[in-house]
Protein backbone atom coordinates (compact mmCIF):
# COMPACT_ATOMS: atom_id res chain seq x y z
CA UNK A 1 0.00 0.00 0.00
CA UNK A 2 1.23 3.58 -1.00
CA UNK A 3 2.24 5.15 2.24
CA UNK A 4 3.43 8.63 2.62
CA UNK A 5 6.81 9.71 3.43
CA UNK A 6 7.14 11.28 7.37
CA UNK A 7 10.52 13.56 7.82
CA UNK A 8 12.46 13.25 10.49
CA UNK A 9 11.27 17.51 11.36
CA UNK A 10 7.41 16.02 10.98
CA UNK A 11 8.20 13.47 14.12
CA UNK A 12 9.85 15.98 15.77
CA UNK A 13 6.82 18.26 15.84
CA UNK A 14 4.15 15.30 16.25
CA UNK A 15 6.34 14.05 19.58
CA UNK A 16 6.33 17.79 20.83
CA UNK A 17 2.84 17.64 20.47
CA UNK A 18 2.61 14.58 22.35
CA UNK A 19 3.98 15.83 25.27
CA UNK A 20 2.50 19.33 24.95
CA UNK A 21 -0.75 17.74 25.42
CA UNK A 22 0.17 14.94 27.88
CA UNK A 23 2.12 17.48 29.96
CA UNK A 24 -0.71 19.74 29.65
CA UNK A 25 -3.01 16.84 30.70
CA UNK A 26 -0.48 16.19 33.86
CA UNK A 27 -1.28 20.16 34.86
CA UNK A 28 -5.16 19.62 34.98
CA UNK A 29 -4.77 16.56 37.08
CA UNK A 30 -2.32 18.54 39.16
CA UNK A 31 -5.25 21.47 39.77
CA UNK A 32 -7.68 18.96 40.05
CA UNK A 33 -6.07 17.43 42.78
CA UNK A 34 -5.70 20.84 44.39
CA UNK A 35 -9.55 21.22 44.20
CA UNK A 36 -9.29 23.71 41.27
CA UNK A 37 -12.26 23.42 39.09
CA UNK A 38 -11.05 22.00 35.87
CA UNK A 39 -13.18 19.36 34.73
CA UNK A 40 -14.28 20.96 31.81
CA UNK A 41 -10.72 21.58 30.25
CA UNK A 42 -9.44 18.08 31.38
CA UNK A 43 -11.99 16.54 29.24
CA UNK A 44 -11.19 19.15 26.45
CA UNK A 45 -7.52 18.17 26.27
CA UNK A 46 -8.44 14.50 26.37
CA UNK A 47 -10.75 14.91 23.24
CA UNK A 48 -7.59 16.79 21.95
CA UNK A 49 -5.33 13.70 22.52
CA UNK A 50 -8.03 11.44 21.00
CA UNK A 51 -8.25 13.58 18.01
CA UNK A 52 -4.06 13.87 17.58
CA UNK A 53 -4.24 9.87 17.86
CA UNK A 54 -6.80 9.49 15.14
CA UNK A 55 -5.01 11.84 12.81
CA UNK A 56 -1.39 9.78 13.49
CA UNK A 57 -3.00 6.79 13.07
CA UNK A 58 -4.91 7.45 9.86
CA UNK A 59 -1.79 9.60 8.25
CA UNK A 60 0.93 6.74 9.20
CA UNK A 61 -1.50 3.77 8.06
CA UNK A 62 -1.56 4.38 4.14
CA UNK A 63 -3.04 7.24 1.77
CA UNK A 64 -5.98 5.85 1.56
CA UNK A 65 -6.34 6.01 5.30
CA UNK A 66 -5.62 9.58 5.06
CA UNK A 67 -8.21 10.51 2.72
CA UNK A 68 -11.06 8.34 4.20
CA UNK A 69 -10.29 10.57 7.30
CA UNK A 70 -10.93 13.41 5.43
CA UNK A 71 -14.08 11.96 3.92
CA UNK A 72 -15.52 11.01 7.45
CA UNK A 73 -15.32 14.49 8.79
CA UNK A 74 -16.61 16.18 5.77
CA UNK A 75 -19.76 13.76 6.48
CA UNK A 76 -20.47 14.23 9.81
CA UNK A 77 -19.75 17.99 9.55
CA UNK A 78 -23.02 17.80 6.90
CA UNK A 79 -24.51 15.99 8.95
CA UNK A 80 -24.61 18.30 11.75
CA UNK A 81 -25.10 21.04 9.03
CA UNK A 82 -28.32 19.60 7.97
CA UNK A 83 -29.66 18.47 11.22
CA UNK A 84 -29.46 21.76 12.69
CA UNK A 85 -30.59 23.50 9.90
CA UNK A 86 -34.34 23.15 8.82
CA UNK A 87 -34.93 21.53 5.62
CA UNK A 88 -38.39 20.60 3.80
CA UNK A 89 -39.27 16.95 4.06
CA UNK A 90 -39.34 16.91 0.27
CA UNK A 91 -35.71 17.22 0.09
CA UNK A 92 -34.77 14.08 1.76
CA UNK A 93 -33.49 12.82 -1.71
CA UNK A 94 -31.97 16.08 -2.43
CA UNK A 95 -30.23 15.45 0.88
CA UNK A 96 -29.17 12.09 0.08
CA UNK A 97 -27.53 13.54 -3.26
CA UNK A 98 -25.69 15.91 -1.44
CA UNK A 99 -24.10 13.01 0.90
CA UNK A 100 -23.46 11.25 -2.23
CA UNK A 101 -21.06 14.33 -3.44
CA UNK A 102 -18.19 13.93 -0.44
CA UNK A 103 -16.98 10.27 -2.22
CA UNK A 104 -17.05 11.06 -5.35
CA UNK A 105 -14.84 14.34 -5.03
CA UNK A 106 -12.35 11.71 -2.54
CA UNK A 107 -12.09 9.98 -5.62
CA UNK A 108 -11.61 13.40 -7.75
CA UNK A 109 -8.83 14.47 -5.19
CA UNK A 110 -7.32 11.20 -5.17
CA UNK A 111 -7.12 11.16 -8.91
CA UNK A 112 -4.90 14.36 -9.18
CA UNK A 113 -7.56 15.88 -11.05
CA UNK A 114 -7.29 19.22 -9.70
CA UNK A 115 -9.19 20.74 -12.33
CA UNK A 116 -12.28 19.04 -11.72
CA UNK A 117 -12.07 19.42 -8.03
CA UNK A 118 -12.20 23.32 -8.38
CA UNK A 119 -15.60 22.88 -10.50
CA UNK A 120 -17.06 19.37 -9.37
CA UNK A 121 -19.34 21.39 -6.02
CA UNK A 122 -19.43 24.97 -6.77
CA UNK A 123 -21.08 23.94 -10.43
CA UNK A 124 -22.11 20.46 -10.98
CA UNK A 125 -23.50 19.37 -7.71
CA UNK A 126 -24.73 22.93 -7.54
CA UNK A 127 -26.45 22.04 -11.24
CA UNK A 128 -27.22 18.81 -9.80
CA UNK A 129 -28.90 19.53 -6.87
CA UNK A 130 -30.96 22.34 -8.43
CA UNK A 131 -32.01 19.13 -11.07
CA UNK A 132 -32.71 17.06 -8.54
CA UNK A 133 -34.84 19.76 -6.72
CA UNK A 134 -37.04 20.61 -9.70
CA UNK A 135 -37.35 16.81 -10.38
CA UNK A 136 -39.23 16.73 -6.54
CA UNK A 137 -41.23 19.43 -7.60
CA UNK A 138 -41.82 21.64 -4.00
CA UNK A 139 -41.73 25.12 -5.04
CA UNK A 140 -42.86 26.31 -1.58
CA UNK A 141 -39.35 27.57 -0.18
CA UNK A 142 -37.75 26.14 -3.07
CA UNK A 143 -34.67 28.91 -2.91
CA UNK A 144 -34.02 28.82 0.72
CA UNK A 145 -33.42 25.31 0.21
CA UNK A 146 -31.48 25.14 -2.57
CA UNK A 147 -28.73 28.01 -0.58
CA UNK A 148 -29.31 26.29 2.51
CA UNK A 149 -28.12 22.82 1.12
CA UNK A 150 -25.18 24.49 -1.18
CA UNK A 151 -24.06 26.30 1.96
CA UNK A 152 -23.73 23.27 3.55
CA UNK A 153 -22.00 21.40 0.70
CA UNK A 154 -19.58 24.45 -0.06
CA UNK A 155 -18.09 24.27 3.48
CA UNK A 156 -18.51 21.18 4.87
CA UNK A 157 -17.45 19.48 1.57
CA UNK A 158 -15.68 21.55 -0.72
CA UNK A 159 -13.67 23.66 1.99
CA UNK A 160 -12.57 20.74 4.18
CA UNK A 161 -11.62 19.05 0.93
CA UNK A 162 -8.74 21.13 0.80
CA UNK A 163 -7.31 19.49 3.21
CA UNK A 164 -7.12 16.30 1.21
CA UNK A 165 -5.86 18.34 -2.07
CA UNK A 166 -2.87 19.33 0.58
CA UNK A 167 -2.21 16.00 0.61
CA UNK A 168 -1.76 15.82 -2.82
CA UNK A 169 1.59 18.53 -3.30
CA UNK A 170 4.49 16.11 -4.62
CA UNK A 171 7.21 15.95 -2.27
CA UNK A 172 9.97 17.55 -4.13
CA UNK A 173 7.71 20.66 -3.33
CA UNK A 174 7.86 20.42 0.18
CA UNK A 175 11.34 18.46 1.19
CA UNK A 176 11.15 19.55 4.93
CA UNK A 177 7.75 17.87 5.95
CA UNK A 178 6.12 16.84 2.25
CA UNK A 179 2.80 16.52 2.31
CA UNK A 180 1.59 15.25 5.61
CA UNK A 181 3.97 18.34 7.43
CA UNK A 182 1.89 20.52 5.03
CA UNK A 183 -1.73 19.16 6.31
CA UNK A 184 -0.25 19.17 10.07
CA UNK A 185 0.82 22.91 9.29
CA UNK A 186 -2.42 23.75 8.37
CA UNK A 187 -3.68 22.19 11.33
CA UNK A 188 -1.43 23.10 13.92
CA UNK A 189 -1.55 26.63 13.31
CA UNK A 190 -5.50 27.08 12.46
CA UNK A 191 -6.22 25.31 16.01
CA UNK A 192 -3.40 27.49 18.11
CA UNK A 193 -5.14 30.23 16.32
CA UNK A 194 -8.35 29.27 18.24
CA UNK A 195 -7.17 28.26 21.11
CA UNK A 196 -4.56 31.92 21.47
CA UNK A 197 -7.87 33.71 20.44
CA UNK A 198 -9.80 32.37 23.30
CA UNK A 199 -7.56 32.59 25.95
CA UNK A 200 -6.51 36.29 24.93
CA UNK A 201 -10.02 37.03 25.29
CA UNK A 202 -10.40 35.13 28.80
CA UNK A 203 -7.07 36.94 29.79
CA UNK A 204 -7.56 40.34 28.69
CA UNK A 205 -10.36 40.92 26.71
CA UNK A 206 -12.45 44.21 27.39
CA UNK A 207 -13.87 45.71 23.96
CA UNK A 208 -16.06 43.98 21.97
CA UNK A 209 -15.47 43.33 18.18
CA UNK A 210 -18.77 41.62 17.06
CA UNK A 211 -21.13 41.70 19.78
CA UNK A 212 -24.61 41.14 17.59
CA UNK A 213 -22.26 37.73 16.38
CA UNK A 214 -20.80 36.32 19.35
CA UNK A 215 -21.03 38.49 22.24
CA UNK A 216 -17.64 36.71 24.17
CA UNK A 217 -15.08 38.02 21.24
CA UNK A 218 -12.70 40.84 21.98
CA UNK A 219 -10.51 43.35 20.12
CA UNK A 220 -7.91 42.14 23.19
CA UNK A 221 -8.35 38.36 21.76
CA UNK A 222 -8.53 39.03 18.40
CA UNK A 223 -5.41 40.87 18.58
CA UNK A 224 -3.36 38.64 20.58
CA UNK A 225 -4.34 35.53 18.50
CA UNK A 226 -2.80 36.48 15.54
CA UNK A 227 0.61 37.92 16.67
CA UNK A 228 0.47 34.59 18.61
CA UNK A 229 0.05 32.86 15.54
CA UNK A 230 2.05 34.36 13.71
CA UNK A 231 5.13 34.21 15.82
CA UNK A 232 4.10 30.32 16.05
CA UNK A 233 3.79 29.79 12.42
CA UNK A 234 7.31 31.05 12.41
CA UNK A 235 8.48 28.79 14.68
CA UNK A 236 7.15 25.79 13.17
CA UNK A 237 7.31 26.43 9.65
CA UNK A 238 11.21 25.50 9.39
CA UNK A 239 10.06 22.24 10.17
CA UNK A 240 7.00 22.14 8.22
CA UNK A 241 6.87 23.60 4.99
CA UNK A 242 9.33 25.50 2.90
CA UNK A 243 8.53 28.78 4.00
CA UNK A 244 11.05 31.68 4.76
CA UNK A 245 10.44 33.27 7.97
CA UNK A 246 8.76 36.69 6.32
CA UNK A 247 6.67 34.17 4.53
CA UNK A 248 5.62 31.94 7.08
CA UNK A 249 4.85 35.26 9.69
CA UNK A 250 2.44 36.29 6.36
CA UNK A 251 1.04 33.19 6.27
CA UNK A 252 0.31 32.83 10.06
CA UNK A 253 -1.42 36.23 10.09
CA UNK A 254 -3.23 35.88 7.17
CA UNK A 255 -4.43 32.67 8.23
CA UNK A 256 -5.47 33.66 11.84
CA UNK A 257 -7.65 36.18 10.39
CA UNK A 258 -9.42 33.83 8.26
CA UNK A 259 -10.02 31.67 11.04
CA UNK A 260 -11.25 34.04 13.34
CA UNK A 261 -13.94 34.69 10.52
CA UNK A 262 -14.67 31.31 9.94
CA UNK A 263 -15.20 31.06 13.71
CA UNK A 264 -17.85 33.83 13.64
CA UNK A 265 -19.45 33.08 10.30
CA UNK A 266 -20.10 29.82 11.87
CA UNK A 267 -21.36 31.43 14.76
CA UNK A 268 -23.72 33.65 13.03
CA UNK A 269 -25.22 30.73 11.11
CA UNK A 270 -25.61 28.80 14.82
CA UNK A 271 -27.20 32.00 16.28
CA UNK A 272 -29.50 32.33 13.33
CA UNK A 273 -30.66 28.53 13.75
CA UNK A 274 -30.74 28.98 17.70
CA UNK A 275 -28.16 26.37 18.52
CA UNK A 276 -25.56 26.50 21.05
CA UNK A 277 -23.73 23.52 19.54
CA UNK A 278 -24.03 21.52 16.83
CA UNK A 279 -23.65 18.35 18.42
CA UNK A 280 -22.41 16.53 21.01
CA UNK A 281 -19.86 14.11 19.30
CA UNK A 282 -16.62 15.93 20.60
CA UNK A 283 -16.66 16.02 24.74
CA UNK A 284 -15.80 19.44 25.77
CA UNK A 285 -15.72 21.09 22.52
CA UNK A 286 -19.44 20.86 20.97
CA UNK A 287 -19.71 18.73 17.29
CA UNK A 288 -17.10 18.72 14.24
CA UNK A 289 -18.60 22.15 12.94
CA UNK A 290 -17.64 23.30 16.07
CA UNK A 291 -14.48 22.25 16.37
CA UNK A 292 -12.84 22.67 12.96
CA UNK A 293 -15.32 25.97 11.75
CA UNK A 294 -12.10 28.11 11.43
CA UNK A 295 -10.39 25.44 8.99
CA UNK A 296 -13.41 25.81 6.65
CA UNK A 297 -11.60 29.32 5.68
CA UNK A 298 -7.61 28.44 6.04
CA UNK A 299 -7.66 25.05 4.41
CA UNK A 300 -8.63 26.80 0.92
CA UNK A 301 -6.48 29.87 2.09
CA UNK A 302 -3.66 28.13 2.95
CA UNK A 303 -3.43 26.05 -0.34
CA UNK A 304 -3.48 28.53 -2.41
CA UNK A 305 -1.02 30.56 -0.86
CA UNK A 306 1.45 28.07 -1.14
CA UNK A 307 0.68 27.30 -4.96
CA UNK A 308 0.92 30.95 -5.28
CA UNK A 309 4.95 30.48 -3.29
CA UNK A 310 6.26 27.42 -5.18
CA UNK A 311 4.10 27.49 -8.30
CA UNK A 312 3.19 23.72 -8.04
CA UNK A 313 2.18 21.32 -10.58
CA UNK A 314 -0.33 18.70 -9.12
CA UNK A 315 -3.20 18.73 -11.80
CA UNK A 316 -3.41 15.56 -14.47
CA UNK A 317 -3.32 17.31 -17.95
CA UNK A 318 -7.04 18.40 -18.18
CA UNK B 1 -30.39 -19.63 22.68
CA UNK B 2 -26.66 -18.81 23.47
CA UNK B 3 -25.51 -18.04 20.25
CA UNK B 4 -28.87 -16.05 19.29
CA UNK B 5 -27.79 -13.80 22.48
CA UNK B 6 -24.25 -13.61 21.01
CA UNK B 7 -25.32 -12.83 17.49
CA UNK B 8 -27.58 -10.21 19.19
CA UNK B 9 -24.91 -8.94 21.46
CA UNK B 10 -22.03 -8.99 18.24
CA UNK B 11 -24.50 -7.19 15.48
CA UNK B 12 -25.37 -4.42 18.67
CA UNK B 13 -21.58 -4.08 19.01
CA UNK B 14 -20.15 -3.79 15.65
CA UNK B 15 -23.10 -2.71 13.28
CA UNK B 16 -26.20 -0.98 14.76
CA UNK B 17 -24.30 1.04 17.82
CA UNK B 18 -21.35 3.01 14.93
CA UNK B 19 -24.35 3.22 12.86
CA UNK B 20 -26.69 4.81 15.43
CA UNK B 21 -23.64 7.28 16.78
CA UNK B 22 -21.47 7.44 14.21
CA UNK B 23 -23.49 7.37 10.97
CA UNK B 24 -26.47 9.10 12.40
CA UNK B 25 -26.14 10.41 16.15
CA UNK B 26 -28.17 10.74 18.61
CA UNK B 27 -28.80 13.65 21.68
CA UNK B 28 -30.45 12.58 24.98
CA UNK B 29 -32.23 14.99 26.92
CA UNK B 30 -33.37 13.63 30.26
CA UNK B 31 -30.46 10.87 30.43
CA UNK B 32 -31.11 10.20 34.36
CA UNK B 33 -34.38 8.93 33.55
CA UNK B 34 -33.64 5.77 31.56
CA UNK B 35 -34.27 2.82 33.54
CA UNK B 36 -31.54 1.03 35.23
CA UNK B 37 -32.14 -2.61 33.17
CA UNK B 38 -30.31 -4.52 35.29
CA UNK B 39 -32.17 -3.96 38.67
CA UNK B 40 -35.82 -4.84 36.92
CA UNK B 41 -38.44 -4.51 34.52
CA UNK B 42 -39.73 -1.47 32.80
CA UNK B 43 -42.26 -0.56 30.23
CA UNK B 44 -40.70 2.20 27.82
CA UNK B 45 -43.03 4.10 25.64
CA UNK B 46 -42.39 6.12 22.62
CA UNK B 47 -43.97 7.79 19.52
CA UNK B 48 -43.38 5.51 16.56
CA UNK B 49 -42.47 7.20 12.92
CA UNK B 50 -39.86 4.32 11.86
CA UNK B 51 -37.81 0.94 11.91
CA UNK B 52 -34.79 2.89 13.21
CA UNK B 53 -37.14 4.19 16.38
CA UNK B 54 -36.41 0.89 17.86
CA UNK B 55 -32.72 0.64 17.18
CA UNK B 56 -32.67 3.98 18.32
CA UNK B 57 -33.42 3.21 22.15
CA UNK B 58 -31.81 0.15 22.21
CA UNK B 59 -28.55 1.69 21.58
CA UNK B 60 -29.24 3.91 24.12
CA UNK B 61 -28.19 1.03 26.28
CA UNK B 62 -25.24 -0.96 26.98
CA UNK B 63 -24.80 -4.26 24.66
CA UNK B 64 -25.74 -6.39 27.48
CA UNK B 65 -28.52 -5.06 28.68
CA UNK B 66 -29.60 -5.26 25.00
CA UNK B 67 -30.44 -8.85 25.72
CA UNK B 68 -32.75 -8.14 28.49
CA UNK B 69 -34.88 -4.90 25.90
CA UNK B 70 -37.86 -6.57 24.23
CA UNK B 71 -39.79 -4.41 21.23
CA UNK B 72 -43.39 -5.96 21.70
CA UNK B 73 -43.98 -5.33 17.28
CA UNK B 74 -46.84 -6.22 15.17
CA UNK B 75 -47.19 -10.06 14.41
CA UNK B 76 -48.76 -9.41 11.56
CA UNK B 77 -45.74 -7.77 10.10
CA UNK B 78 -42.66 -9.40 11.56
CA UNK B 79 -44.13 -12.40 12.03
CA UNK B 80 -45.87 -13.29 8.44
CA UNK B 81 -42.92 -15.40 7.10
CA UNK B 82 -40.99 -18.49 9.16
CA UNK B 83 -38.05 -16.59 8.18
CA UNK B 84 -39.10 -13.72 9.53
CA UNK B 85 -40.88 -15.31 12.69
CA UNK B 86 -37.30 -16.32 13.52
CA UNK B 87 -34.96 -13.48 12.69
CA UNK B 88 -36.96 -11.17 14.81
CA UNK B 89 -38.33 -13.43 17.59
CA UNK B 90 -35.25 -15.77 18.04
CA UNK B 91 -32.08 -13.47 16.85
CA UNK B 92 -33.60 -9.89 18.20
CA UNK B 93 -36.09 -10.86 20.44
CA UNK B 94 -38.98 -8.89 19.95
CA UNK B 95 -42.26 -9.76 21.21
CA UNK B 96 -45.07 -10.37 18.69
CA UNK B 97 -48.47 -9.15 19.18
CA UNK B 98 -51.65 -9.75 17.06
CA UNK B 99 -53.02 -6.35 16.35
CA UNK B 100 -56.54 -8.20 15.34
CA UNK B 101 -59.57 -7.90 18.07
CA UNK B 102 -59.82 -11.05 19.20
CA UNK B 103 -62.42 -12.97 21.43
CA UNK B 104 -59.91 -13.64 23.87
CA UNK B 105 -59.14 -12.69 27.42
CA UNK B 106 -56.59 -9.64 28.16
CA UNK B 107 -54.45 -12.29 29.92
CA UNK B 108 -53.91 -14.26 26.80
CA UNK B 109 -53.49 -11.46 24.57
CA UNK B 110 -50.53 -10.25 27.22
CA UNK B 111 -49.44 -12.99 28.09
CA UNK B 112 -46.06 -13.20 26.54
CA UNK B 113 -45.84 -9.83 27.70
CA UNK B 114 -46.12 -10.32 31.22
CA UNK B 115 -44.05 -13.32 31.46
CA UNK B 116 -41.04 -10.94 29.89
CA UNK B 117 -41.95 -8.51 32.99
CA UNK B 118 -42.01 -11.02 35.76
CA UNK B 119 -38.23 -12.38 34.39
CA UNK B 120 -37.34 -8.91 34.90
CA UNK B 121 -36.66 -7.62 31.33
CA UNK B 122 -37.40 -4.24 29.62
CA UNK B 123 -39.91 -3.76 27.09
CA UNK B 124 -40.28 -1.24 24.17
CA UNK B 125 -43.95 -0.49 23.24
CA UNK B 126 -45.71 1.83 20.76
CA UNK B 127 -49.28 2.80 21.75
CA UNK B 128 -49.86 4.29 18.25
CA UNK B 129 -49.99 0.92 17.08
CA UNK B 130 -48.50 1.80 14.00
CA UNK B 131 -45.81 4.07 12.35
CA UNK B 132 -47.31 7.60 11.65
CA UNK B 133 -46.66 9.82 9.09
CA UNK B 134 -45.56 13.65 8.96
CA UNK B 135 -43.67 13.46 12.74
CA UNK B 136 -47.82 13.44 14.35
CA UNK B 137 -48.65 11.84 17.49
CA UNK B 138 -51.91 10.01 16.99
CA UNK B 139 -54.12 8.41 19.30
CA UNK B 140 -52.83 5.90 21.45
CA UNK B 141 -54.58 2.44 22.33
CA UNK B 142 -55.52 1.50 25.66
CA UNK B 143 -53.38 -1.66 25.66
CA UNK B 144 -50.27 -0.12 27.10
CA UNK B 145 -52.40 0.98 30.39
CA UNK B 146 -53.69 -2.75 30.79
CA UNK B 147 -50.17 -3.97 31.13
CA UNK B 148 -49.46 -1.67 33.17
CA UNK B 149 -52.25 -2.37 35.59
CA UNK B 150 -51.72 -5.67 35.09
CA UNK B 151 -48.02 -4.93 36.39
CA UNK B 152 -48.65 -1.93 38.76
CA UNK B 153 -45.11 -1.93 39.93
CA UNK B 154 -43.25 -1.73 37.30
CA UNK B 155 -42.49 1.81 36.17
CA UNK B 156 -43.64 3.37 32.83
CA UNK B 157 -40.78 5.32 31.43
CA UNK B 158 -42.27 7.40 27.94
CA UNK B 159 -40.02 8.94 25.47
CA UNK B 160 -40.56 11.33 22.62
CA UNK B 161 -38.15 10.80 19.58
CA UNK B 162 -37.58 13.42 16.79
CA UNK B 163 -35.35 12.70 14.02
CA UNK B 164 -36.33 9.23 12.23
CA UNK B 165 -39.63 10.53 10.71
CA UNK B 166 -36.72 12.16 8.22
CA UNK B 167 -34.45 9.29 8.41
CA UNK B 168 -36.42 6.61 7.20
CA UNK B 169 -39.73 7.93 6.98
CA UNK B 170 -42.77 5.02 6.54
CA UNK B 171 -42.39 3.29 3.01
CA UNK B 172 -38.82 4.65 2.56
CA UNK B 173 -36.41 2.03 0.83
CA UNK B 174 -32.77 4.62 1.59
CA UNK B 175 -31.91 6.37 4.83
CA UNK B 176 -30.63 10.01 5.00
CA UNK B 177 -28.17 10.61 7.36
CA UNK B 178 -29.96 12.87 10.34
CA UNK B 179 -29.14 13.34 13.88
CA UNK B 180 -31.51 12.36 16.59
CA UNK B 181 -32.85 13.46 19.67
CA UNK B 182 -34.51 11.13 22.36
CA UNK B 183 -36.30 13.30 25.52
CA UNK B 184 -36.76 10.47 28.02
CA UNK B 185 -39.42 11.81 30.89
CA UNK B 186 -39.40 10.74 34.55
CA UNK B 187 -41.25 7.34 35.41
CA UNK B 188 -44.78 7.14 36.30
CA UNK B 189 -46.54 3.90 37.92
CA UNK B 190 -50.45 2.98 37.65
CA UNK B 191 -52.02 4.60 39.60
CA UNK B 192 -55.71 3.10 39.92
CA UNK B 193 -57.26 5.38 37.20
CA UNK B 194 -59.70 3.72 34.60
CA UNK B 195 -56.89 2.69 31.87
CA UNK B 196 -58.91 4.94 29.14
CA UNK B 197 -57.09 7.94 31.27
CA UNK B 198 -54.20 6.47 32.26
CA UNK B 199 -53.21 6.09 28.10
CA UNK B 200 -54.26 9.68 28.00
CA UNK B 201 -52.05 10.81 30.84
CA UNK B 202 -49.53 8.82 29.23
CA UNK B 203 -49.75 10.29 25.88
CA UNK B 204 -49.94 13.95 27.65
CA UNK B 205 -45.95 13.59 28.64
CA UNK B 206 -45.06 12.50 25.14
CA UNK B 207 -47.14 15.46 23.84
CA UNK B 208 -45.32 17.27 26.44
CA UNK B 209 -42.11 16.34 25.49
CA UNK B 210 -42.88 16.55 22.09
CA UNK B 211 -43.08 20.63 22.71
CA UNK B 212 -40.42 20.99 24.61
CA UNK B 213 -38.40 19.90 21.59
CA UNK B 214 -40.76 22.40 19.20
CA UNK B 215 -39.84 25.40 22.13
CA UNK B 216 -36.22 24.48 21.58
CA UNK B 217 -36.41 24.70 17.08
CA UNK B 218 -38.33 27.71 17.49
CA UNK B 219 -35.85 29.68 19.67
Amino acid sequence: MEQFIITPTVRIVLIGLYIFLFALMGIFKILQIMKKNVDNWLIRTRSFIFITIIFTVAVCSCVVGAYLLIGLLSYLALKEFFSFTPTRTTDRKVILWAYCSIPIQLYIIYSHWVVLFYLFIPLYVFLLITVRMVIASNTDGFLKSLATIQWGLMTSVYALGYLALILTIPFKYNPAGGSVGLLFYILLITVTNDFMQMFCGKAFGKHKIIPKVSPNKTWEGFLGGVIATTIFSMVVAPFLTPFSSLQAAFAGFVLAIAGFFGDVAMSAVKRDMGVKDTSSLIPGHGGVLDRFDSLIFTAPLFFHYFAYINPIVIARGH
Amino acid sequence: MFFCKLFKYLLFLFIIKPFIYLGLGVNVSGINNLPKIDKGASIIVANHNSHIDTLLLMSLFSCSQILKIHPVAAADYFCNTKFKQFVFTKLLGIIPISRKVQKATKEEIFKDINEKLREGETIIIYPEGTRGENNELNKFKSGIAHIAKMNPDIPVIPCYINGPDKILPKGAFLWVPFIADVYVAEPIYYNNTPTKEFTEQIRKVVENLKNEHKKKEEL
